[in-house]
């Protein structure tokens, strides 16, 4: 059995202090709660409220963390496994809700449309690295408070895995629901397999909206999977050192998981986040900074140890075109997670501080995920004895391609990358037009998008689905919805 | 008199509130000329603080740290100054936020705590805030200027809104109209009709003074 490759962060010491010191937050600061159902539920708990001020006792955030599940399923349109979020299991998907895509023809960025919502999900479904899609496009051609429950109106048409998603505005949690339910065959079937997960965001520090809060009950109670995205800004929206961040990261994770388990005992949740060492200079929340790495990871490391599935935002670049940059810090975010374990990794195909997608980038993306699953498969032994009969046999004929060995167990041992990536001669390079990795990913993503076929939704569940979206779209005043 | 002008400078530089709070009350102690204190000492020092940051040399902290010192100090001088019925120009008013569905408040309040330091009269809104608030605010304090922030492209068109809001009080012409955050750029501005655009707390300085004739 082979090691996972693993990086630890913290001393059990260390670890346990922050953790004690997020417990001892919420029960001498407090968080913000907005939402009134939500201050009701912890109050019932024995929270002491004071305004919207929520006071929440270590017990009270024991208990959660209890009945809260240690493993998550989601499910693909065929109701099989695609992602089991827990352990130090990865799994990567798109990085979600960016407000502009990457148009290769202009090298600029620009306002997605349907048609651009449509290929990305495609796309994703094509590609092996993700094991979910994400409603990572929004698209501006339909009216702004649709635009949440239009995305997964197309990621379901487009693709059969499942979605990681989120809602602009509290009634957009019903349509959702009842889309991912016909899609997965009722909503007790929702229940037990469920097919999407909802992004919940806190804003830093320690406040929750009336938005975030109300999805968090809302998914409590319908047993789909919330997500966490707590996102301090050192020396901005928290402290400015990592280990203050990974703190209040912690306590805004706990008081998260205490209204959601307060809403619904045992419902799935996952901890997780979207943190950012502050630019001192340019006042923005760079992805890329090797301290937001550090910081993801080492929160990862502490939702490990209080015993809840991971995520975070990596694999993503804050660079404007898709160029060395982008890749450097999208294979370095790549890799930071997977050697954390984080379970849920969301990021790829993002450039931009999480606000422009490339297909591109989603390609060369790919190759990067890929690279990091095989990492994290470790190195195992295959054979006993390990090799001395292989060189005993090598040294006899003098090569060992030829050998059954080397046959038996190529393709297991190497991860075989596409043709984005250059492997070949400078020769063969210079005939093929010397393109470059952006050149290559760009004849990929055509050459998926005309072969790659996506299973048709079932006819029924499609004309379902299709009329809850004009339902909505009707009361947002749009008659007709672009071509899909 | 020069040594205490230096100190006043100084302390807004390192970022040292209380010291600059200190170097205010001995101004006026020992009666000291307030607008020699304020336009060679204090505001020496905050310009200083803006050139530095411009060439790339200090960073947020320390640019937040010496707004926030000049405040310290002007909040104790400004009164005496006005009982004195000083000659100093009148500051212009800058009636500033997020605008509404956009609780993005970082940017917005860097730029206050800058024009602040830059001695103008700030009322700020904080996120959030409908664009019909904007203009009841900018009304109700004559402001010279509305300054509209917006960190999201699908919150943006709110920063348009406001302008049609002066519009229909007829109020465009005697109130001024900068935009900023992070989607917004000169184009947009131009787009929208605002007055100008600017990309960060010293620039909105700059930009304040030029649309306002103060500060």
């Amino acid at each position: 059995m082979s090691v996972i490759p693993r990086v630890t962060w913290f001393s059990d010491d260390d670890r346990n202090k922050i953790i004690d010191e997020a417990k001892q937050i919420l029960e001498e600061l407090g968080v913000f709660v907005e939402n009134e159902e939500a201050r009701e539920l912890l109050d019932g708990a024995g929270a002491k409220i004071d305004g919207n001020r929520a006071y929440i006792p270590t017990a009270i955030v024991e208990k959660a963390l209890e009945t809260a599940p240690g493993r998550v399923l989601l499910y693909d349109r065929h109701g099989e496994i695609a992602m089991d979020l827990g352990g130090d299991r990865i799994h990567f998907n798109p990085g979600s809700a960016a407000l502009r895509i990457f148009d290769r023809d202009s090298g600029d960025a620009r306002t997605p449309v349907t048609a651009d919502v449509i290929r990305y999900a495609r796309l994703t479904d094509a590609l092996p690295g993700y094991a979910a899609q994400s409603t990572g496009v929004i698209p501006g051609d339909v009216p702004e408070n649709i635009a949440d429950s239009y995305r997964v109106f197309l990621g379901l048409l487009h693709s059969t895995k499942p979605v990681v998603t989120g809602t602009f505005r509290v009634e957009a949690f019903a349509v959702m629901h009842s889309m991912l339910s016909a899609v997965a065959g009722g909503e007790k079937a929702l229940r037990e397999r469920p097919n999407a997960i909802f992004d919940c965001c806190p804003s830093p520090p320690l406040s929750w909206s009336d938005l975030t809060c109300q999805a968090l009950i809302d998914c409590a109670r319908a047993g789909l999977p919330a997500e966490l995205v707590s996102m301090p800004l050192t020396g901005a929206t928290s402290p400015v050192t990592l280990a203050g961040a990974v703190t209040q990261h912690c306590a805004e994770n706990l008081s998260g998981i205490t209204i959601h388990q307060l809403a619904h005992a045992g419902s799935p949740i996952i901890y997780g986040g979207s943190p950012a060492c502050f630019d001192m200079k340019k006042g923005t929340t760079p992805m890329g900074a090797i301290e937001t790495m550090m910081i993801d990871g080492a929160y990862a490391e502490v939702g490990k140890a209080l015993g809840v599935p991971t995520h975070a935002y990596m694999a993503l670049s804050d660079s404007k075109p898709v160029d060395y940059q982008a890749g450097m810090e999208t294979a370095m975010g790549a890799i930071v997670a997977a050697m954390s374990g984080v379970n849920n990794i969301s990021g790829p195909g993002m450039l931009d501080f999480e606000s422009c997608q490339s297909l591109e980038k989603l390609v060369l993306d790919n190759e990067i995920c890929c690279m990091a699953l095989r990492l994290t498969a470790g190195i195992e032994l295959r054979d006993d004895p390990v090799a001395l009969p292989v060189i005993a046999a090598g040294i006899e004929k003098k090569e060992f391609l030829s050998l059954p060995h080397t046959k038996k167990w190529f393709r297991q041992e190497a991860y075989m990358p596409g043709d984005v990536i250059e492997r070949g001669s400078l020769e063969q390079w210079r005939a093929n037009g010397k393109k470059t990795a952006f050149d290559r990913a760009g004849d990929q993503v055509d050459r998926l998008l005309e072969t790659h076929e996506v299973e048709l939704l079932d006819a029924e569940v499609k004309k379902h689905i299709t009329g809850l979206m004009i339902e909505e779209s009707k009361k947002a005043g749009m008659d007709k919805l672009p071509s899909t | 008199m020069r040594e205490h002008l230096k100190s006043c400078a100084q302390a807004v530089l390192d970022g040292e509130s209380e010291i600059a709070e200190e170097l205010a009350r001995l101004t006026l102690e020992k009666k000291m000329d307030l607008l020699e204190v304020i336009e060679n000492g204090f505001v020496a020092g905050i310009r200083e603080v803006g050139k530095l940051w411009e060439e790339g040399i200090l960073f947020l902290p320390e640019l937040v740290m010496g707004a926030e010192a000049m405040k310290a100090a002007m909040e104790l001088l400004q009164p005496a100054l006005e009982t004195e019925g000083s000659d100093r120009e009148k500051v212009g008013h800058v009636v500033i936020g997020t605008i509404e569905g956009d609780i993005h408040d970082i940017g917005k309040t860097l730029v206050a705590t800058m024009l602040s330091a830059n001695g103008f009269k700030i009322t700020d809104l904080g996120a959030d805030v409908p664009a019909v608030r904007f203009v009841d605010e900018a009304e109700k304090n004559d402001a010279d200027c509305i300054a509209i922030s917006a960190l999201l492209t699908t919150t943006m068109p709110g920063q348009k809104k406001v302008i049609e809001e002066l519009d229909k009080r007829s109020m465009r012409s005697r109130v001024k109209v900068m935009v900023g955050g992070a989607p917004c750029d000169e184009k947009w501005a131009a787009e929208i009709g605002a007055d100008g655009y600017a990309g960060d707390a010293v620039a909105a300085v700059s930009l304040a003074r030029s649309l306002t004739g103060r500060g």
